[in-house]
């Protein structure tokens, strides 16, 4: 019990829940139907904000391949999705349409169980963390950290989208998985399903966010900070560094597909541009945005900054990047912690005003 | 003979000097390291008794770094061994880590700790005990692992401090601290280098007053360059020139002697 304590003071418990509940019931409470998907997406990209800022706020790793993880975890998803359409697809085969197409006669070996919903799910999770385990295990060991270690992640990225590009690598190449039909037999256009989505991408978040404080309040969290403030004084305290970031940044990968996973249904499509480096990138900046190492920042930050995007990119789709780039410029010369970072500065400048306020009268 | 307090320890028992000493806890023996011919340290021996205060002094290039440097694993000498506890165990011949968890522990010339951490935080990440990550995941604070840590915090005076981030704390505080992290992980020998380095007047006193109170229940090697520092905690020297063991004694008796004076003293 008392371990709940050091997650969250009693009054933080209480805004985490209300919080959650009032996410999680938010379709039924006036949302618009046709924005449940959009607000669902943005569910799936706070949780992988949470994965990223684990990883790069308190682990000091900063990934640009987060998008990869991202992508394969939808891929886990939309091979379970495309195996459950079941010759209702346009050319009435029990392979996926675009295998008809390439006029293959059966499924590739890694296509068998995706039709168990249970296996896609566990493998939308495991892929990515066997990954990240194999790629981290190699980079740490090589003692490869800072900058040249975001530019391997940057390259592995790239080097996995021009992979799914390709027709025989037998992820539908550039068009990816798409036409979705139905999952664990509920039809994904009704609203219903979509609602259902979306609270459980509103529970996942929740449990993610719970699962990273567990993590970083725990001695584990310290020794990790300790890693990314001083290194080798964690060495000759006796902590294996490598292997802290190595369990943080599988972890981190793990949770990254679990998003991605819940993200495709949501969406109805995954493809290769997924996994452009771009992607990376901008989920760096969510976290930039929001405040490094606080969470909940780096959530306020996705959503600000996937808001933002697809406000403008409706409205004046030729200024987003500018203003991307803008945002970005400017958090980084003004807001080192992020958009969290002005709320106890505001504190005590309200405070401050108060006390003005008060002074006379005294 | 045996009773020549600087005698290398005879060959059938280390432990068994015949007068009351207390027994050797760490000893060097006949050691040379040499970089590209310049001779760090020859032939140095040297012995450490349980309890013991012991400061090692020397001018510029003297060694005293080189000889830290080989107890501690991070540089390997050309002959001789050091020997912790018992005779069977040659530090020279092990790794960093193990001889950190075998119980040697040291405190670099520049403050070193966790800046962005508690005071508390610092002194718990340090304890002894059990390093992985997953018993890091999943254990607590033992109810004897809080206790250590208060009882860390007494001996260094920063109980006040406790829950204040280690890089707000001053130098001299800081300093404090490390050796704090040292205690905390219980160390057979602590070595200490240049503790009083940019300290105040009052902080040394401060130090001075911390590293004699651990004397006794703990076996420290203060590398100084300070002479009053040394003068105020010193109960044996160990005076180190180009690579040797000049003198090897009772302070009162090393500033008397005029090779030390010559050499080092008398500057």
């Amino acid at each position: 019990m008392s371990r709940l304590k050091e997650i969250h003071g009693p009054r933080a418990w209480v805004v985490v829940g209300v919080v959650g509940l009032s996410l999680a019931l938010l379709p039924f409470f006036g949302l618009p139907a046709h924005l449940v998907p959009l607000f669902g997406k943005f569910l799936c990209f706070g949780i992988a904000a949470l994965a990223m800022d684990l990883v790069w706020g308190y682990g000091g790793i900063l990934s640009l391949g987060h998008g990869l993880f991202f992508a394969l975890g939808g891929y886990g998803m939309g091979m379970y999705l495309m195996r459950s359409i079941e010759g209702e697809g346009v050319y009435r085969s029990a392979l996926p349409d675009f295998m008809v197409f390439l006029d293959w006669k059966q499924l590739p070996w890694y296509w068998h169980g995706f039709e168990h919903f249970g296996f896609a799910v566990a493998m939308a999770v495991l892929v990515p963390g066997v990954l990240a385990l194999v790629f981290g295990w190699f980079a740490f060991r090589s003692r490869i950290r800072g900058v040249y270690f975001s530019i391997v992640t940057q390259a592995l990225t790239y080097a996995a989208t021009l992979l799914f590009f390709q027709n025989a690598a037998g992820f539908g190449g550039n068009n990816g998985l798409t036409d979705f039909k139905r999952i664990l037999g509920w039809p994904l256009h009704d609203p219903g399903t979509r609602a259902a989505l979306y609270v459980a991408s509103a529970i996942a978040l929740v449990a993610t966010y719970i699962l990273c404080r567990y993590v970083v309040t725990s001695r584990l969290g310290r020794v990790l900070t300790a890693v990314r403030d001083a290194e080798l004084k964690t060495r000759f305290c006796g902590y294996e560094s490598t292997h802290y970031k190595l369990f943080v940044w599988t972890l981190s990968a793990m949770l990254c597909g679990l998003a991605g996973a819940l993200y495709v249904p949501q969406v109805g499509i995954i493809n290769p541009s997924e996994m452009q480096p771009a992607n990376s990138i901008e989920m760096a900046i969510w976290v930039a945005v929001g405040g490094r190492g606080s969470l909940v920042g780096a959530v306020i930050g996705a959503w600000i900054v996937a808001g933002g995007k697809s406000w403008l990119t409706n409205t004046i789709p030729s200024a987003w990047l500018y203003v991307l780039g803008g945002l970005f410029v400017v958090v980084t010369l003004f807001l080192p912690r992020g958009l969290v970072g002005l709320i106890p500065k505001l504190r005590l400048a309200l405070a401050a005003v108060l006390r003005r306020r008060a002074g006379p009268a005294v | 003979m045996s009773a020549n307090p600087v005698a290398v320890p005879d060959e059938a028992h280390p432990k068994a000097p015949d007068t009351a000493r207390n027994p050797l806890v760490l000893w060097v023996e006949d050691l040379s390291v040499s970089f590209d011919g310049f001779k760090a340290l020859t032939d140095v021996s040297l012995e450490l008794e349980q309890g013991e205060l012991r400061c090692l002094i020397g001018p510029n290039g003297a060694g005293k770094t080189t000889l830290m440097d080989v107890i501690t694993g991070k540089t390997r000498p050309e002959k001789g061994g050091v020997f912790l506890d018992r005779r069977d165990v040659d530090l020279t011949k092990l790794s960093e880590c193990r001889i950190a968890e075998l119980g040697v522990g040291r405190k670099f010339q520049r403050p070193t700790v966790f800046n962005g951490h508690t005071v508390y935080e610092n002194c718990e990440l340090a304890l002894r005990g059990r390093k992985g990550v997953w018993s890091a995941l999943f254990t607590r604070r033992s109810a004897g692992e809080r206790a250590r840590i208060a009882e860390v915090l007494e001996i260094i005076g920063l109980e006040d401090q406790a829950k204040r981030e280690a890089g707000l704390l001053s130098h001299g505080q800081k300093q404090w601290l490390e050796i704090g992290m040292l205690l905390a992980q219980d160390p057979k020998v602590l070595l200490v280098d240049e503790p009083v380095a940019g300290m105040t007047h009052a902080e040394m006193e401060r130090t001075a007053a911390l590293l004699r109170g651990l004397a006794g229940k703990h076996t420290i090697v203060v590398v100084e360059h300070d002479m009053e520092f040394v003068r105020s905690i010193a109960r044996r020297v160990t005076v180190l020139h180009e690579g040797k063991v000049l003198a090897d004694g009772p302070m009162a008796q090393i500033q008397q002697d005029p090779r030390v004076v010559e050499v080092y003293l008398g500057e």
